[in-house]
């Protein structure tokens, strides 16, 4: 027998360390969550170290999204109402993480006051214990509003606060900077665009252990092969050792995902398409399981089901060989 | 991988004898490694000089045939790890399994795998293949099934699933001529196995255990040596980790080391498991190098999604799929009918023609060119502003045609609509929804032409 010589990468970088929620000084978490580390790419055991695996982050909203697919709405019931039980259900089901979505405080969802925004996000932390991803409305001026009056609330939660874009980023990263938060930087789907806005923010001060970068999800039959390339080169670039592309990476799977006709709509639709609870889940999951290859480090899922399997792919992943 | 110029040279007779037309053996060599000229302008190189340079100029991994006549596919013949370096050239072929035991379900299931079919950006995407598992009740059952699934589905690619030769001789008899997939050769039988795909032409998969790819290699170069040449590999990997770890390591070992014995494509196993169990699992395979996927079962809720991320993993990423800029009708539009405007990515247009459609109301689709782009992506980036919008209208003549002058935008550049009605005069601009889901409603409710 001829011994097999394995083809090994000896890659120069690594993927930043980055902490979510604190347990003292402030932060009242009972658990954190660590994220990146990698020194390979993504579960090749053979090849490198994966001190961290990736982990789930359960989407939760700040007003009963009745707009979501049925789909949704059913398998969560009536905890949508409230988003302390949402969260609490979530984390029951097994969610690493929440990502809280300040909805509610959008000019066209009912414009609710950042003083609001600051007590819903403090009963989600009283609710759960673990770590927090906050977004704000996705409107610049309300976003810098909300943020900042959250992150002023929460001094020492290492929050992260979603999203920063190249147009809106110095409001919110001062805001993290001043309380001990982290943020979510944001870019369309390029690689240079995702650098250019790692730079400008660890200009202005904001260590780089508390940056995570969202690169920009298309789900499954939209877009999803440009976000997974994307990832991808990213990916290669931080362990080649380009120092601006080695943050941790996030994905709004569920958003993206359950925003697509196949996952929203039951009747009317062909034969061939399935059944639609099966076809909604799988939808997500399948999105999903594609960016966890591509080098996620913090999927946001929706469906109680989705969280689950992630969960279960990335267990069995992370066994090694 | 191709040979350097010098590796070439030792190949070659080394006389200058001039008659490639080259003043000398190493200048023709270097041409050659440059692909200027072909080996075959050099009179002396020996058989075995020729052999050595056709097999380096093999492709790393083996373009590998399934089945036979219209429905066959390809696999194989890959050149990069990541599709951004290139592209990914040969989709993974999707097929479903079946036990041989109970001859109904084996008839079901190879009907519906084989009319199975789902319309996606203008493509009819279909199942490869249905993959029949000895269920060890003799040779004689499992070639019945295989009649019974190809007189079922004629024409349907096969993969035979068994380890026992006898069966799979007795189901080559019925299926040989098919060129279906033998599953597998192992170390216990591949003499036998490998004779059977030999006398049938026939490709042949050959398995290991556990990730064991020393003992795969050795498997597919005994096969290889036994006289078969389309090789399908199967680490025998059942797991998420173990899959990624030796699908890898095979793609590495045959572009990176153009490792021969290797150098050919690759089958998954997704497991038994629930639907988003096995999309897990077959997600992977797809995106991480399978040749051919088997699915457990016949679950279109499952084969949908799959279908559409192989498409997505498997498109140019230079080119993203387009339409021709220019009127489409949808259904028969009268010049009372509502006109629309949309850009000339196919996924754009193909999920809003199929709403129209659905909705029963004829319109004009008017696809702006806009170099293959979503609208909030043209838009963003440019390509699809007041002014190409403007442009566009003009350009098709409909002022002339429609009694109507009303355009209606996309939802989600409503933004633009008071720079378009100021570039078009005469035009009401009006707002349609953001989403293709709600244009059903907003056609037959909301639309109105006077
Ligand atoms: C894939 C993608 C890309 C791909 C391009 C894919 C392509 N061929 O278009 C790539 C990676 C190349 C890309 C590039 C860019 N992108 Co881009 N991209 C996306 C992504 C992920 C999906 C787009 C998509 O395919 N959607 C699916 C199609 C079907 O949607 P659609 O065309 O809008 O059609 C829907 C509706 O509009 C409606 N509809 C369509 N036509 C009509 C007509 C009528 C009459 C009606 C009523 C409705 C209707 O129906 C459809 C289904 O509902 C989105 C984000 C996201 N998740 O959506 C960002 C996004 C569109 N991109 C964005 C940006 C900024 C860019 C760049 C400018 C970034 C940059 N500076 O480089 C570049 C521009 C390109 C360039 N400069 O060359 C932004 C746009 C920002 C904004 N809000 O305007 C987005 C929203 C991301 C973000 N959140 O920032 N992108
Ligand atoms: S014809 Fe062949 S032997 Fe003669 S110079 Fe050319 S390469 Fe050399």
């Amino acid at each position: 027998m001829t011994e097999l010589e394995i083809p090994v990468e000896k890659w120069s970088g690594a993927v930043r360390l980055v902490t979510l929620g604190a347990t003292g000084d402030g932060g009242t978490r009972t658990s954190t969550v660590t994220v990146g580390g990698e020194t390979t790419l993504p579960f090749l055991h053979f090849e490198g170290q994966i001190p961290n695996a990736p982990v789930v982050a359960a989407e939760v909203v700040d007003m009963h999204p009745a707009d979501w697919s049925p789909a949704l709405l059913e398998a969560l019931g009536d905890d949508t109402r409230d988003p302390a039980a949402w969260a609490r259900k979530m984390v029951g089901l097994g969610a690493d993480l929440i990502s809280l979505k300040l909805r509610s405080t959008h000019p066209d969802q009912g414009d609710r006051s950042a003083a609001d925004a600051v007590a819903t996000v403090k009963s989600v932390l009283a609710a759960v214990g673990v770590p927090l991803i906050v977004y704000g409305p996705g409107v610049v001026d309300k976003d810098n509003e909300v943020l900042v009056a959250v992150a002023d609330a929460t001094k020492g939660e290492r929050l992260a606060l979603a999203t920063c874009e190249d147009k809106n980023y110095r409001t919110i990263v001062a805001a993290a900077l001043g309380n001990g938060h982290l943020i979510v930087a944001q870019t369309p789907i390029d690689v240079n665009l995702a650098k250019q806005l790692n730079i400008l923010i660890s200009d202005m001060g904001l260590s780089l252990d508390r940056m995570l970068m969202d690169p920009t999800t298309g789900a499954v039959g939209y877009g999803v092969e440009y976000t997974y390339s994307v990832m991808e080169r990213l990916r290669l670039a931080a362990l080649m050792g380009d120092g601006m592309t080695q943050q941790p990476m996030i994905c709004s799977v569920g958003e993206e995902s359950w925003r697509q006709k196949e996952s929203r709509v039951a009747d009317g639709v062909p034969e061939s398409w399935g059944e639609y609870a099966t076809r909604a889940v799988v939808w997500e999951v399948t999105t999903a399981t594609a960016l966890l290859h591509a080098g996620a480090d913090i999927l946001v899922v929706r469906h109680p089901r989705s969280i689950a399997q992630v969960q279960r792919s990335i267990a069995a992943l992370m066994k090694g060989v | 991988m191709a040979l350097t110029g010098l590796q070439i040279y030792k190949l070659l007779p080394q006389t200058n004898c001039k008659e490639c037309g080259f003043p000398t053996c190493l200048a023709f060599a270097m041409k050659l490694a440059q692909k200027g000229t072909e080996l075959a302008n050099c009179p002396y190189v020996s058989d075995e000089a020729k052999a050595s340079l056709d097999a380096a100029s093999a492709p790393p991994i083996r373009l590998v045939a399934i089945g036979a006549g219209e429905r066959a596919f390809e696999v194989g013949n890959e050149v990069v790890l990541f599709r951004h370096e290139k592209t990914f050239y040969h989709q993974p072929g999707l097929v479903v399994r079946v036990k041989a035991d109970d001859p109904k379900i084996v008839e079901l299931t190879a009907r519906m795998v084989s009319s199975y079919a789902v319309e996606r950006v203008g493509m009819s995407l279909r199942l490869d293949g249905i993959a029949i598992e000895d269920s060890g009740g003799g040779a004689a059952a499992f070639a019945a099934a295989v009649a019974v699934a190809r007189s079922a589905a004629p024409g349907l690619p096969l993969v035979l699933m068994s380890t026992d030769p006898a069966a799979v001789g007795a189901a080559l008899d019925e299926a040989g001529a098919d060129r279906p997939l033998v599953h597998a050769a192992t170390a216990a039988n591949w003499q036998a196995m490998a004779e059977l795909a030999k006398k049938h032409s026939c490709p042949l998969a050959v398995r290991a255990e556990s990730g064991d790819l020393t003992a795969l290699a050795d498997l597919a170069a005994q096969v290889q040596d036994a006289g078969v040449d389309d090789i399908v590999l199967d680490p025998g990997t059942s797991d998420p980790a173990g899959m990624l770890a030796a699908f890898t390591q095979l793609r590495r070992l045959a572009l990176k080391k153009n490792y021969r014995p290797l150098g050919f494509p690759i089958i998954a196993f997704v497991g038994a498991g629930s639907a988003e169990e096995q999309a897990a699992m077959a997600a992977e395979a797809i995106t991480k190098y399978a040749g051919v996927i088997v699915l457990d079962g016949f679950e279109p809720a499952l084969i949908y999604a799959l279908m559409t991320l192989r498409q997505n993993v498997y498109t140019d990423p230079q080119k993203p799929i387009q339409m021709e800029p220019k009127l489409y009708e949808v259904g028969a539009p009268t010049a009372s009918s509502p006109l629309l405007i949309t850009t000339n990515f196919s996924l754009t247009y193909f999920t809003v023609s199929g709403e129209i459609e659905a909705s029963g109301v004829p319109v004009w689709l008017l696809v702006a060119d806009a170099d293959g782009m979503s609208v909030l992506t043209a838009w963003a980036a440019g390509k699809f502003d007041a002014e190409k919008i403007a442009k566009t209208v003009t350009a098709s003549g409909l002022g002339g045609k429609l009694k109507h002058h009303k355009l209606v935008l996309p939802g989600y550049v409503a933004g633009l609509s008071g720079e378009v009605e100021e570039e078009l005069a005469g035009w009401e601009i009006l707002v349609g929804p953001r989403e293709a889901v709600e244009i059903p409603n907003y056609l037959k409710s909301v639309w109105k032409a006077d």
